[in-house]
């Protein structure tokens, strides 16, 4: 079995730093361009308008599309048969170096400091930094890298509600967070909103998380049921008359994913997320003869990992 | 409404700003520095000269921090610039304008009017709103040069003093006039009335959350 070489990993992942920061996903593009086209608050179509020239310029100057960089992490998905030169610790070495040194060279805004003691490397490497998450898949001898760089103070929430809470209820705090965050445009909005239902309290803001950025505008869920509620909900959110920056408009949602993970008996948790005007992601595949494919489209809820039964039958997926 | 455009001068006079109205777009030339929560702490709660003449050379300071990076030589490269959220800030603000004479606060998201009353209106300043957010990329084209980056050592590159000079730097937004009034809060306003068409069929959690309000028409901040 040939290894996927650690210089292709980090020198794409370098790339990937880059693209992630400068290029807004074609998805997300198309999303906003129709939102648009459609907006007719004053205010709010002056400033979606000065964000499609702004990605014009980002592209143009091979300049960041935001000043404010985000936190950079990575999701790396592995297929079932992958083997990287070095092993998961020279993998996880690449990626932190490829984090620090496209920090320098793209610039982007080193972020990430200490919470206590505000050390900062000026790298956006440290204790924890960049998040290294995983998924696997069966069939494969390639890897995905797939960095996301997103904001990180506003437009984030999570509770505990409860099955007697039902959709209404998830409606109210779905609602809540776009109220609360929306507002003076904290949240960046118009944005791609994910919600996290279900799952331990960790894994639901996890999955909330992952709807946002790892699921692109266009895409839904599986479950036609919850791919219904993603469009009702979407409709919901654009309903509130707020758009861009808190002012007077119809668009604050691009697009609503939801993915679901099992729970406590007892308990519906919830999570929301919003991933910004600057939805920063970018994915590449790489293979052991060092091919490399550059998407946006991370991918990342396959059947596989929707899966609900204890095993995971070749036969079942060949079968759909 | 058509959005009025104008250029201003980072040390504006008391009359050019009298001119603006809440939602005007605004393009500026001129000094402009960078200073939050680092830059305060460090010139007011630990008294430390400021490394810069003002009102006289820049009476505009921005949320900000860039990103940029300080080469080997000691040059500077600015990418993108945008603002981060002001309402953290206001603990520092009344001092910090007392002491420099800010005339042009510039930032994400605005204050309350009752800090733009209490302290704006005072001072003969307003608050500029950055665009989007995230027009990063074409404040970067406003960078005409990065003179110079001060508390660096001390702060960090994301908390420094930058000093940059802007040529037609925006777009930014009027967010308070001399009035005292605020675009967001007017904006809040007139969503309000809409919120409980919206709320209509949901229900409050059957866990309360402490200091939990019902009340949509406010704000968290």
């Amino acid at each position: 079995m040939t290894q996927i070489p650690l210089s292709l990993i980090q020198r794409t992942a370098e790339d990937l730093m880059a693209k992630a920061a400068i290029e807004i996903p074609e998805d997300y593009l198309d999303g906003l361009k129709r939102a648009a086209a459609t907006e007719d608050g004053d205010l709010s179509s002056f400033v979606l308008k000065a964000m499609l020239e702004n990605y014009e310029a980002a592209k143009q100057d091979r300049s960041a599309m935001c000043g404010d960089t985000g936190v950079p992490r990575w999701f790396v998905k592995l297929g079932n048969e992958a083997q990287v030169e070095g092993g998961m610790v020279a993998l996880e070495a690449a990626l932190r170096r490829a984090t620090a040194k496209a920090t320098f060279d793209v610039p982007l805004r080193p972020n990430r400091v200490h919470p206590l003691w505000r050390t900062d490397h000026n790298n956006n490497v440290g204790i924890g930094a960049p998040e290294i998450e995983y998924g696997f898949e069966p069939g494969g001898d390639w890897i995905d890298l797939i960095t996301v760089h997103k904001g990180g103070l506003f437009g984030t929430d999570y509770r505990m509600l409860f099955p007697s809470d039902g959709v209404q209820g998830i409606k109210r705090f779905y609602l809540d967070s776009l109220m609360a965050f929306g507002k003076r445009g904290l949240a960046c909005q118009p944005a791609i909103i994910g919600i996290g239902l279900g799952g331990s309290k960790d894994i639901c803001m996890s999955l909330g998380k992952r709807a946002s950025v790892l699921r692109t505008v266009g895409s839904r869920n599986s479950d036609p049921r919850i791919a219904a509620m993603e469009e009702e909900f979407k409709e919901l959110g654009n309903s509130i008359g707020m758009g861009a920056m808190g002012f007077v408009g119809k668009n604050m949602v691009i697009q609503c994913n939801i993915e679901v993970g099992y729970c406590h008996t007892g308990g519906m948790p919830m999570s929301v997320h919003a991933f910004c005007l600057s939805s920063r992601r970018a994915v590449a595949r790489l293979y052991p003869d060092g091919r490399v494919e550059y998407r946006t489209d991370p991918d990342w809820f396959t059947d596989y990992q929707r899966r609900e039964t204890v095993d995971w039958e070749p036969a079942q997926e060949a079968a759909e | 409404m058509s959005i009025r455009e104008i250029r201003l001068s980072t040390t504006p006079t008391p009359e050019a700003i009298a001119e603006l109205r809440l939602g005007d777009i605004v393009y500026l030339d001129g000094l402009m520095y960078t200073a939050r929560e680092g830059v305060y702490m460090r010139a007011l709660e630990e008294k430390a000269n400021i490394p810069m003449e003002l009102p006289s050379e820049s009476a505009a300071n921005f949320h900000c921090s860039p990103a940029a990076r300080i080469n080997a030589d000691g040059s500077f490269d600015m990418g993108a610039v945008t603002a981060t959220a002001s309402f953290r800030f206001a603990k520092w603000l009344p001092e910090w304008m007392a002491k420099t004479g800010a005339k042009l606060i510039i930032g994400k998201g605005g204050m309350t009017s009752k800090d733009y009353k209490e302290y704006f209106v005072p001072n003969g300043a307003v608050y500029l709103s950055t665009v989007g957010y995230g027009t990063g990329a074409l404040l970067g084209r406003g960078v005409e040069k990065v003179e110079a980056v001060h508390w660096n050592e001390e702060l960090g590159l994301a908390q420094a003093m930058w000093v940059i000079r802007c040529n037609r730097m925006g777009p930014f937004i009027v967010a308070s006039d001399l009035n005292g009034d605020c675009l967001f809060e007017r904006e809040n306003a007139k969503i309000a009335g809409n919120i409980a068409r919206v709320y209509e069929g949901t229900k409050p959690a059957v866990l309360k959350r402490y200091g939990e309000s019902d009340d949509r028409s406010e704000e968290v901040i």
